[in-house]
């Protein structure tokens, strides 16, 4: 039933992320500063501090610690939250991969940002994509309205015991996390019914347990073979929460997000922020009759392979906007694309473009689909 | 009980488990228990939790598991633990 006391108030990313936060009502937190989501963890911090929020601020000495922290907190039974960015989801790495190996249910933000070298503290996606292999679901959101209920999805997808796996909620440093946009924010009660407190834990000192020791290669395959298999059952769960979520909210979400792909003869296919400057494109080439349209992939990780698919045999040309670039390959998102399409008599065009930040516009995007309406695109092109 | 999803790696507490690592050492503690005055200093210092103790509060080595370290040797202060070759 959809709920109708609406709270609209104007947010920031971060503080949209953070409101979230507090609203799963996290036991364990642990978070170290670093821009751009530097300012949500002072929210956070206040919100403890404060008592609206009761939870453990571990006040921890780096990101690896952090992921560490809430790495055996929520084996303990803890609901967790943590938070990044760039070299500090970097410097999380080796947790990153401890905790998607032991399927542990935690939310971690990434507010995304470039990667040294050179110094970049502006959007891109090069932090974010580095960590598909690691079996965490990886979500991205468009607008601060949807980092908002990804976070509150993030914590009923991960805790979901057909998944377990850690969630990842990416959403693009300063596009999102510095800007004020109006978001309508659930009521506590709702959110408390939606995602009911954790009801399990994996210590329990009557029946002790080892937890990350050395498997056999018979063991270390086969628990590989069963992540690879959560993941794929995470489809559904994702699909499902969404479901339960719009009934609540009535804002309609799925494994990917189709503006005006039914009749589209020419895709553009981007992930976060600048979707919304691809709508604005798609509009614009359908005033100048060219039959455009967008495909905004949400969770990258899982990826909608079918989903992408399906859109792409159905149009003659496709271009895949990327934010990260799998150096000697090519654009990470422009790759998951042609793999997910392989078999189809249809191109798949990649532009690199918005690296470290560099400002992207409605406008480029028009003059890519014009160039891919005339055939005259190249298979890869950096907008520099 | 914990209620473990199949699937999850985790490991219950076995003996052995992962094989018996005596079977790496090249060098063997032996202790010689007249020396030995219970301080129980090898028994604290032993990595591997190799060493018990005894009802007599002697401590004992467990060959099965003791990769032969020397740790407890290095730190027994009487030298009442010899480390003897046993690879010819």
């Amino acid at each position: 039933m959809q709920v109708e006391s609406k709270v609209i108030k104007g947010l920031v990313g971060n503080h949209a992320v953070a409101y979230a936060v507090k609203q799963a009502k996290p036991q364990v937190l642990a978070v170290y500063p670093i821009t751009p989501q530097t300012t949500m963890l002072e929210k956070l911090s206040e919100y403890v501090e404060s008592g609206e929020l009761k939870a453990k601020m571990i006040r921890v000495e780096s990101e690896h610690s952090a992921l560490a922290a809430v790495y055996g907190a929520a084996l303990a039974g803890s609901r967790v939250f943590t938070a990044t960015a760039s070299q500090g989801l970097l410097y999380m790495t080796e947790m990153i991969y401890w905790a998607g190996g032991q399927r542990v249910p935690i939310v971690a933000a990434v507010a995304t940002r470039a990667i040294a070298s050179p110094w970049s503290i502006l959007d891109d996606h090069h932090d974010f994509v580095s960590k598909r292999d690691a079996i965490w679901i990886q979500l991205m959101a468009e607008n601060v309205q949807e980092a908002y209920d990804l976070t509150i999805q993030a914590f009923k997808i991960s805790e979901d015991k057909r998944v377990l796996l850690p969630v990842m909620m990416g959403f693009d440093g300063f596009i999102l996390t510095h800007t004020l946009e109006k978001v309508e924010l659930l009521p506590d009660n709702v959110v408390d019914a939606f995602i009911p407190p954790r009801d399990f834990n994996l210590i329990d000192f009557s029946d002790p347990l080892g937890i990350g020791q050395v498997a056999s290669p018979e063991d270390y395959i086969y628990y590989r073979y069963e992540a690879q298999r959560s993941m794929e059952r995470s489809r559904e769960v994702i699909t499902e929460v969404e479901r339960d979520y719009e009934d609540i909210t009535g804002r309609k979400y799925g494994l990917i997000d189709c503006y005006m792909c039914d009749d589209a003869e020419y895709i553009i296919v981007s992930m976060g922020a600048w979707s919304g400057d691809a709508r604005v494109a798609v509009q614009k080439e359908r005033e100048k009759g060219i039959r455009a349209g967008l495909l905004k992939v949400r969770t990258f990780r899982p990826f909608p392979k079918d989903e992408v698919k399906q859109i792409v045999g159905k149009s003659r040309g496709v271009v895949v906007f990327d934010r990260s670039v799998s150096y000697g390959s090519g654009g990470v998102l422009a790759n998951e694309v042609k793999s997910a399409s392989y078999g189809l008599d249809v191109p798949i065009h990649s532009v690199i473009a918005g690296l470290g930040g560099k400002d992207v516009r409605p406008l480029h995007m028009e003059k890519v689909l014009d160039d891919l309406a005339l055939n005259q695109l190249e298979d890869e092109r950096w907008l520099l | 009980m914990v209620n473990v999803q199949e699937g999850i790696p985790i490991a219950r507490p076995k003996i052995g488990s992962s094989g018996f690592t005596g079977s790496w050492r090249i060098t063997k503690p032996v202790i010689h228990y007249d020396a030995c005055t219970k301080c129980r200093l090898c028994y604290f210092y032993c990595v591997e939790n190799s060493i018990d103790l005894q009802q007599d509060l002697y401590p004992k080595i467990d060959y099965d598991f003791c990769k032969g370290c020397g740790v407890c040797a290095d730190v027994c202060p009487t030298k009442a633990i010899e480390m003897v070759r046993e690879v010819k």
